[in-house]
This record gives structure tokens, C-alpha cells and sequence, in this order.
């Protein structure tokens, strides 16, 4: 057995058989191989199921918002990340958590198992940023010369070009909304594209509205994205949902000098006012 | 916000945001008209419509 899933099945038991948490969310194998599905351990016994490999690709953040009982839950950078977004935004308190750090070397392509997928190819934030605990020791961060290359190349079209990308991008969505599903940041109890009264977006299979949610729920997202990959991950027709809020993760870090869910202390920019914001756009 | 509309394709002059107290009826005339002119040079948007047909 892999030494990090023994060391995880371990530290969950202990933890458990000491009363510290009520219930360890984790990853157990899926039904079909080299997936993954999350799973809550709430006995010592159970924490056996727990399995750590390449494909652990969910964002397991996505399970604690709002929760009441004392959670240990397992935190590769991303889940960490959210995490920290989560008791910034008021949706569960540090002192519920137990967070088991896992450094992460990258998940597995859904594609291509031997390559990374393509958020983890552009990630700079693979050790946890909090943890009580650490399953191993961290690993080296990336160092890369070009985060954000591929928003670049689709700034460098013209407009009409960029338009025909999006619609070529979204021209299979079939609104099942498994990417807001997986989203830790998607916690809204009624969703936007949920609403009827008003209905603020149709409900069908028109083009318009398949763009209207998608292009919506990315603003939702602005300076909170984490680029965690869990809406590709989510995603059962293949879409490269991320390159909406990759656009803004850039933003964020160009006019605000913004990552999410780096520290606890710290509003996210569009939550707070400062007199050096970039205005020039209000005339 | 406008920067995600001009990454899809839009056109950024139109989503425009200015700052106007109710005392300045001078500054918001003017804004407005400038606003008019803009999405006039633009003319009518043929991305992201719905139809209904």
C-alpha cells in the first residue's frame, strides 16, 4: 500500500478513537478504476476505506459549508486554499476543523493518466497553506515563467474570434451543473439559474442561456477561484470551464496583487474598499 | 467585470460606470450623452441575444 494513504488511514483513526472530530472526509476508490469519489469516515474501522492516488481530483472543501459537527478533513493545496475561503466567508470556523495537509504532486489528466492535468500543470500552491497536521513532508513548489499563458493567447484574438471560442467551448454544455455542484464556492442555497421568481435566466437548452450561466457563475467566483479543476474534473461532456475564472484569477493578481484563500486574516479585494483600488475605469 | 466581457468578445464601452451625486445635473447629462454616442458608434449587439423565434 502507498505510504501516504497508510499514513492518512492512520492519522484519521487516531483522531477519530480520540475524540477530536466527529467525522474524517476523505477519498475512497470510485467504482470504475483510476477514479475517486469523497467519503466521510465517521468510525476508526471506516478510515480503512480511505485511499490517496493521482485522481483524487474533487475538491473535498466542498463538503464542510455549513456543517455544525467538528470535521477532519484531508487538504491538498486547493482543498486548503478553500478551505481558508470558507471560514473567510463565514461558512465554518477554524476551531471545527482538524485539516490533515497532504502535499500534492499534481492529479492525474481524466485523459491522459500520465500527464497532469492542466490546472495542476500551472499550480503554484501545492503544500497546504494550513494544516494541523502533515501527512508528509512538503514538496517543492513549481516555479513557472508563465502562469497565465493561455488566458494571453485568447486576449491576443480579436472580438469576434474570442466570441467564436466561447461559443465553440460551450456548444456541448448540457446544464447539468455538475461543475457548480463540485465547486466549494457554489454554496448559494438557491442558485441564480435556480430562481424563478424572478427567473433570472431561462431554463432550456438555449444557447443564450447556456452562455448567461456560465459567464454569471464565473463573476460569482472573481477573486474566490482557486483553480482548483474541480468543475473540469466535474464535467461529464469534457468542457474547459475553467477559462472563464482563469481570466479573473489573472485579473485579480494583476489589479489586485490577489491569490484566494492564501490567508485567513485577509479580505478578499472585491469584499473591501482601499484608496489604491484602480478606478480608472469610472468615469 | 467589463474585462470578462471584452475577454468573451463583447464590446467593454458597453458596460460603463461613473460616479454622479444627484446635485450634478450638468456632469450627468453629459455622461449619459457620451454613453448614448458610444453604444450608437457600436451599434445594435449581435452576440448574446436571446432568441425567441
Amino acid at each position: 500500500m502507498d505510504s501516504l494513504t497508510k499514513k492518512i488511514r492512520e492519522i484519521a483513526s487516531n483522531i477519530l478513537k480520540e475524540g477530536k472530530v466527529e467525522m474524517v472526509i476523505g477519498f475512497t476508490q470510485g467504482t470504475i478504476p483510476m477514479t475517486s469519489k469523497p467519503y466521510m469516515a465517521r468510525t476508526p474501522e471506516q478510515t480503512e476505506n480511505f485511499i490517496w492516488d493521482r485522481h483524487c481530483t474533487l475538491n473535498l472543501a466542498n463538503y464542510i459549508t455549513g456543517r455544525k459537527e467538528k470535521i477532519g478533513i484531508i487538504a491538498k493545496g486547493c482543498d486548503s486554499r478553500n478551505i481558508v475561503n470558507h471560514i473567510v466567508e463565514n461558512k465554518i470556523s477554524r476551531d471545527q476543523l482538524y485539516i490533515i495537509g497532504v502535499p500534492c504532486t499534481g492529479m492525474a489528466d481524466k485523459h491522459n493518466p500520465d500527464e497532469l492535468r492542466d490546472n495542476c500543470a500551472t499550480c503554484t500552491h501545492r503544500n497546504p497553506v494550513i494544516f494541523d497536521i502533515m501527512a508528509a513532508e512538503p514538496v517543492e513548489e513549481q516555479k513557472l515563467d508563465d502562469p497565465f499563458a493561455d488566458v494571453k493567447a485568447i486576449e491576443a484574438m480579436d472580438k469576434d474570434a474570442k466570441w467564436g471560442h466561447f461559443q465553440d467551448l460551450l456548444s456541448n454544455c448540457v446544464r447539468c451543473y455538475a461543475c457548480r455542484n463540485a465547486c466549494p464556492l457554489c454554496y448559494c442555497p438557491t442558485c441564480f439559474v435556480d430562481e424563478s421568481a424572478p427567473q433570472w435566466v431561462g431554463k432550456g437548452q438555449n444557447k443564450t442561456d447556456i452562455q448567461t450561466f456560465h459567464f454569471l457563475r464565473a463573476f460569482h467566483c472573481a477573486g474566490r477561484c482557486t483553480d482548483c479543476g474541480a468543475c473540469e474534473a466535474a464535467c461529464p461532456m469534457d468542457i474547459h470551464v475553467r477559462a472563464f475564472t482563469r481570466k479573473l484569477n489573472k485579473d485579480a493578481l494583476d489589479l489586485f496583487g490577489w491569490e484566494a484563500g492564501l490567508d485567513m486574516t485577509k479580505r478578499p479585494p472585491l469584499d473591501t474598499f482601499n484608496p489604491d483600488d484602480p478606478n480608472d475605469f469610472i468615469k | 467585470m467589463a474585462n470578462l466581457l471584452e475577454h468573451i468578445g463583447l464590446e467593454k464601452e458597453r458596460l460603463q460606470f461613473s460616479w454622479i451625486s444627484s446635485a450634478e445635473a450638468g456632469k450627468f447629462a453629459k455622461v449619459a450623452t457620451e454613453v448614448a454616442n458610444t453604444i450608437e458608434a457600436l451599434g445594435p449587439i449581435d452576440k448574446f441575444v436571446k432568441k425567441t423565434d
